[in-house]
């Protein structure tokens, strides 16, 4: 017999050896008030240990709720822990290890726990059935978005911290091992022994904070002769000082993917008052595996009768493990209710901790040691008798008890009264099948255990302990160094099993009786709530329900009622639910069959999940060479892929439209520069070189002459343009192409593809050139003499330097590529060299053209240059259904080749349809207004809606050079319409106007080209 | 996560491949006529079997090599993995192969060059 302790702040705290260490306090704060708990503690202990039950409300109807349980499948006791920007809600209260200034809130109460206004849902919980959200935000549609307001108000269950973002550290770790061992207790630990002594390398991991599962919380059993703790330090001991083994502690083993692929998360720091700078927070474990042996343990299951959800109601094992490992009494005055002999060891601990006891036993006869040892004892036990309804306001402090018949359905006598502080129930054990199940493996009903538990696995996995539905110990005990030893072997590891321990303990039976739903005298659907899943507030009366409302698969039902869809995933909830609906439809469980348990096993942190690839390391940025230089002058910034490319360059006081207009004028009054870098470059070498070109590109290659450039067009298959270009030929078996910056990888790929899929006796060699070159485009009347000025050595006459042309030449002494293309329709030269030269290049070129106008462009001067001419933009004016023939570009394709990509594809009927959408022209009627990009045109802006639309805006600009707005669309017809007027109603109400007319706006005979 | 056992690389990640879709899909060669719904046979049909499928798969992120597999796309078990141009070996891929009703149709036969003599044709049959 133990004694309540002294202390005024812990009245419920027992003086006896625990897991707790009571010569260190620990203060902590919960809902404004301090309060003091000892290391070792879980929040949910030290709150007990004070006296305090009530912890939460409940989602639905705000209903009083106290702690259920002693692990992570704890429905009710949710936590919001921490402050500000560290806050972090709907933890559990049961897993949260208590530590010097722990700050902690409860959830879902307006204002307070003991006062919540929420609470009037619970009267008006008839308005608030099955299905309820379904049923009243059903019609008609258009109302949706209203309601989703409701809906969205009334659901989110915690609240994120205040600042959203996470000053915290996670990691992540990839690792293999040859066993990685689920879960520590004994029959884990065994399985992680045996096969570590086999020299296997085994991680074993657990989510608690000590190894020793639900022996931890167990008192009077001995393993090899000495206390079972004792034996289980002795294997930690070893194993510990093995190098080929890996124990985590405080580690949830939550995924379990396809080829044993596992995902581990580790709470390093979560447990410390000050977390260390050099330690993560949580550290994301990901597990290649040979083998695993899952030994997760198992669940007890609440019993569903009248007012179960009382705070102070509680599972029988979970008050044992309160008083045995925490030495924290829940209650003075128990009732422990069970159908089921293990219960009887809560009654014996609460006895010997000083609570009066009295065990109603659903079971008409029970027997055995335990039984014995509880009648011995003195404790009043009522056999074949139920709890019907518990009464209490912020915690249980009555039972109505009465005689029930055999099959557990029916009230068969005269109701006693007793009071009470505490409900200890045990409704049998559910393994914990969760990882099992991820990994697809198969689930069985054990009818007279009441469980479901593991059959056939699909992954290299085994089964071991209570998990496993091997509930006795020293099963359990053998059945971990059975699995050990056989994922040793499996992973290539000879190893002789050992020896089992001998284990002493009480004998128990593990047959509970069914008694799914306790009886209470009222017709069905009537009486006062018996709650099922505790989270989301569904009853027995819910599930009844949608049974008559059809809902007979139990995929329908979880989804209709939302049993066992919180966080906690119904791990309490789920065995109840679905036997009370195989009641409801007259079926037997295992026809009902279960849902399939997916990950994560427990609620993990994104964070975690993250890991370092936040912020700046999301995404790696891509600069070139010229990077500094643009910086330094003022260049504005964008994303293109993953480059950074300078957009425009501000002068002092100018807007974007008018750095733009500046640096578009310049291009064609004196000269332009351009970092065109970052155009994917791909080195084509082999002696089919020429031939796969012809294949990839819709024109000829085979005739074009060495130090000759050619535009190009690549089709998909299907017709449809993909990418183009500028190739050049660099010598008879070697092709220098360019493809567009966002395309470069895919172009790459694609060409690899058909090489080594497709055409493998080509021989072709690609390789990615991009970022060896870098590339300055000189552009405007002025770039000869800029050029002659910054020393090249060639004669750039057009007659020995002809407009698409390459010549590898010298620049300020700089090796360079030049090539004679253009993208502006001006006289213009692609300068590439070196990367490393890249910088020099630039620097020389800008001092070299500063008497002549040279001015930086950046990518909007770009687009703006390239439309005034007309020229494409592949993934502007294309979308993957745009053909060449739709572009206008019909002079691109070959009609000598027999063939190539996207050839056949042409031919097809549909692709001579007039009513394709083809790309034309637009002049705005009022030259100032430039249409948005993405608007849609229509013939006739008063015609009804939903108004018929002819096509979208692909490019448009205010156009400088020219003094009025202009624009690409691509429209039904469109190379038909000439002339016509087309009209474009925005969304604020202005309709544009504009005619249609040709693409090329800006020099369309082509004249500048040589300057 | 797939373990995909590359060819060249050994087994890796499945993040560091990407999947080709179907494999054997041979590329009518345009000197042979089809018609426009037998083309399409070639260009947008594609199966997608629950049970054992011949896939094309490339090492992404690594070798950048293509390979064929067969894979169950129930219980994601790799059946066999064989190289680009190569049939699979195994009964069970073998009949995957046969059974499969592409092997009927016009485009497939178009793979195959009209008239042997024509140089390259051969090659460009190429070897899916
Ligand atoms: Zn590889």
């Amino acid at each position: 017999m133990f004694k309540i302790g002294k202390s005024t702040s812990q009245i419920a705290r027992l003086t006896k050896n625990s897991r707790v260490d009571q010569k260190r306090k620990i203060s902590f704060t919960f809902d404004g008030t301090s309060y003091s708990g000892y290391a070792g503690d879980t929040l949910a202990s030290a709150l007990l240990a004070n006296g305090v039950h009530l912890v939460g409300r409940s989602f639905k109807y705000h209903r009083p709720r106290g702690i259920l349980s002693a692990g992570s499948e704890e429905p009710n006791a949710l936590i919001r822990l921490g402050k500000g920007a560290y806050a972090e809600p709907n933890l559990r209260a049961t897993q949260i290890e208590i530590f010097d200034g722990l700050y902690a809130e409860s959830q879902n109460r307006v204002p307070s726990l003991s006062l919540d206004i929420g609470a009037i849902n619970s009267v008006l919980a008839r308005f608030f059935p099955a299905g309820f959200y379904y049923k009243t935000f059903m019609w008609p549609a258009s109302m949706w978005m209203k309601y989703e307001h409701v809906i969205r108000h009334a659901a989110g269950l915690g609240k994120a911290a205040d600042d959203h973002n996470d000053p915290d550290r996670y990691e992540k770790t990839h690792t293999h091992c040859d066993v990685l061992v689920a879960g520590g207790g004994a029959a884990g630990l065994m399985a992680a022994l045996q096969a570590a002594r086999s020299g296997a390398r085994v991680i074993i991991a657990d989510e608690q904070n000590e190894f020793g599962g639900w022996l931890l919380g167990e008192a009077n059993i001995s393993i090899d002769g000495t206390p079972a703790l004792d034996w289980i330090a002795k294997i930690i001991d070893e194993m510990a000082a093995m190098p080929n083994v890996t124990m985590l502690p405080r580690t949830t083993v939550f995924g379990y993917m396809d080829s044993n692929y596992l995902t581990l998360n580790e709470r390093v720091t979560d447990h410390l008052p000050e977390r260390p700078a050099h330690l993560p927070r949580q550290r994301l474990w990901k597990v290649r595996a040979k083998q695993t042996v899952l030994a997760q343990g198992a669940h007890e299951r609440p019993l569903v009768f009248a007012g179960n959800d009382l705070p102070g109601v509680m599972l029988a094992g979970a008050v044992r493990t309160y008083i045995n490992r925490y030495a924290a009494l829940p209650g003075q005055r128990a009732i422990v209710m069970t159908n089921n002999d293990d219960a009887y060891r809560t009654g014996m601990a609460l006895h010997d901790a000083g609570a009066r006891v009295t065990i109603v036993d659903l079971r008409a006869e029970p027997k055995g040691a335990l039984i014995r040892a509880a009648t011995n004892a003195g404790i009043e036990i009522l056999a074949g008798h139920a709890v019907i309804t518990a009464h209490g306001n912020h915690r249980v402090a009555r039972v109505e008890i009465a005689p029930i018949d055999d099959t557990a359905t029916a009230i068969a006598g005269d109701f006693i009264h007793r009071d009470c502080d505490v409900i200890a129930m045990s409704g049998g054990l559910s393994p914990a099948v969760h990882l099992h199940s991820q990994a697809r493996g198969k689930l069985q009903w054990d009818d007279k255990k009441l469980c479901f538990k593991p059959s056939t696995t699909h992954e290299a996995s085994f089964n071991a302990g209570a998990g496993n539905g091997t509930f006795d110990l020293a099963s359990a005990i053998k059945e971990g160094i059975r699995c050990g030893a056989r994922a040793a072997s499996a992973a290539g590891f000879k190893n002789t099993m050992a020896d089992s321990p001998s284990v002493a303990m009480p004998k128990q039976s593990w047959t509970p009786l069914a008694a799914w739903n306790i009886p209470n005298g009222h017709a069905e659907g009537a009486g006062p709530k018996a709650f099922v899943d505790f989270q989301n507030d569904v009853t027995a009366n819910d599930v009844r329900l949608a049974a008559r409302e059809g809902y007979q698969s139990v995929e329908h039902l979880k989804r209709y009622t939302t049993t066992g869809m919180g966080t906690d995933q119904g791990k309490t909830s789920n065995i109840n639910a679905l036997a009370i609906l195989a009641d409801a439809l007259g079926n037997e469980i295992p026809e009902v069959g279960t849902t399939t348990l997916r990950m994560p096993y427990t609620p993990s942190n994104l964070g975690a999940i993250a890991g370092r690839d936040i912020g700046h390391l999301f995404d790696p940025v891509r600069l070139t060479r010229m990077d500094d230089w643009h910086r330094s002058h003022g260049a504005t910034f964008e994303h293109v892929g993953q480059w950074m490319r300078a957009w425009y360059y501000p002068q002092e006081g100018e807007t974007m439209a008018e750095a733009v207009n500046r640096e578009v004028l310049a291009a064609r009054t004196t000269a332009g520069l351009l970092d065109a870098s970052t155009l994917g470059k791909i080195d084509i070498r082999g002696p089919d070189a020429a031939e796969f070109l012809d294949r990839v590109y819709t024109n000829g290659w085979s005739k074009l002459a060495v130090g000759r450039c050619r535009y190009g067009l690549m089709l998909k298959d299907d017709g449809m343009v993909m990418d183009d270009g500028v190739t050049t030929r660099l010598g008879k078996n070697h092709f220098h192409m360019t493809t567009t910056t966002g395309g470069a990888a895919g172009v790459l790929d694609w060409l690899e593809e058909w090489l080594q899929t497709e055409w493998p006796d080509l021989q072709v060699y690609l390789t990615s050139v991009t970022e060896q070159w870098a590339v300055a485009t000189l552009s405007g009347p002025n770039a000869n003499k800029i050029l002659q000025d910054a020393g090249i050595d060639i004669d750039l006459s057009p007659t020995s330097f002809p407009f698409m042309s390459m010549q590898n030449c010298h620049i300020g002494g700089l090796p360079a590529r030049v090539f004679r293309i253009s993208f502006t329709g001006e006289l213009s030269y692609e300068i590439n060299v070196a990367a490393r030269h890249g910088l020099a290049l630039w620097t020389h070129l800008m001092k070299s053209g500063a008497a002549h106008g040279i001015t930086p462009y950046g990518t909007e001067a770009m687009h703006v240059l390239r439309a005034e001419k007309g020229f494409i933009i592949v993934g502007q004016e294309t979308d993957g259904s745009v053909t060449p023939h739709d572009l206008g570009m019909d002079w691109i394709i070959s009609k000598a080749k027999p063939d190539f990509i996207g050839k056949r594809a042409l031919a097809r009927t549909t692709m001579a349809y007039d009513d394709r959408k083809q790309l034309v022209g637009l002049k705005t009627k009022d030259p100032q207004q430039v249409i948005p990009e993405g608007a849609h045109a229509v013939r006739d802006p008063n015609q009804p809606l939903p108004m018929d639309m002819l096509g979208q805006v692909t490019s448009s600009y205010h156009s400088p050079n020219l003094g009025y707005s202009i624009a690409m669309a691509l429209l039904k017809g469109g190379h038909n319409m000439h002339g016509q007027t087309v009209f474009f109603p925005l969304l604020d109400g202005r309709v544009i106007e504009a005619e249609v007319v040709d693409t090329v706006f800006f020099d369309p005979k082509g004249e500048r080209i040589n300057g | 996560m797939m373990l995909i056992d590359c060819p060249f690389c050994g087994p890796r990640d499945e993040t560091e491949f990407s999947c080709g879709g179907e494999a054997h899909i041979a590329r009518p060669l345009a000197e042979n006529k089809i018609s426009e719904a037998e083309f399409a046979d070639y260009l947008f049909m594609r199966d997608n079997p629950k049970g054992l499928f011949l896939e094309r798969w490339r090492h992404s992120a690594g070798c950048r090599r293509w390979f064929n597999m067969a894979r169950d796309t129930v219980s994601h078990e790799i059946v066999e993995i064989y190289p680009m141009g190569a049939l699979p070996k195994t009964a069970a891929a073998k009949s995957a192969y046969s059974a499969s009703w592409r092997r009927d149709t016009a485009a497939e036969h178009a793979a195959k060059p009209a008239r042997t003599t024509v140089k390259n044709a051969g090659k460009a049959r190429g070897a899916k």
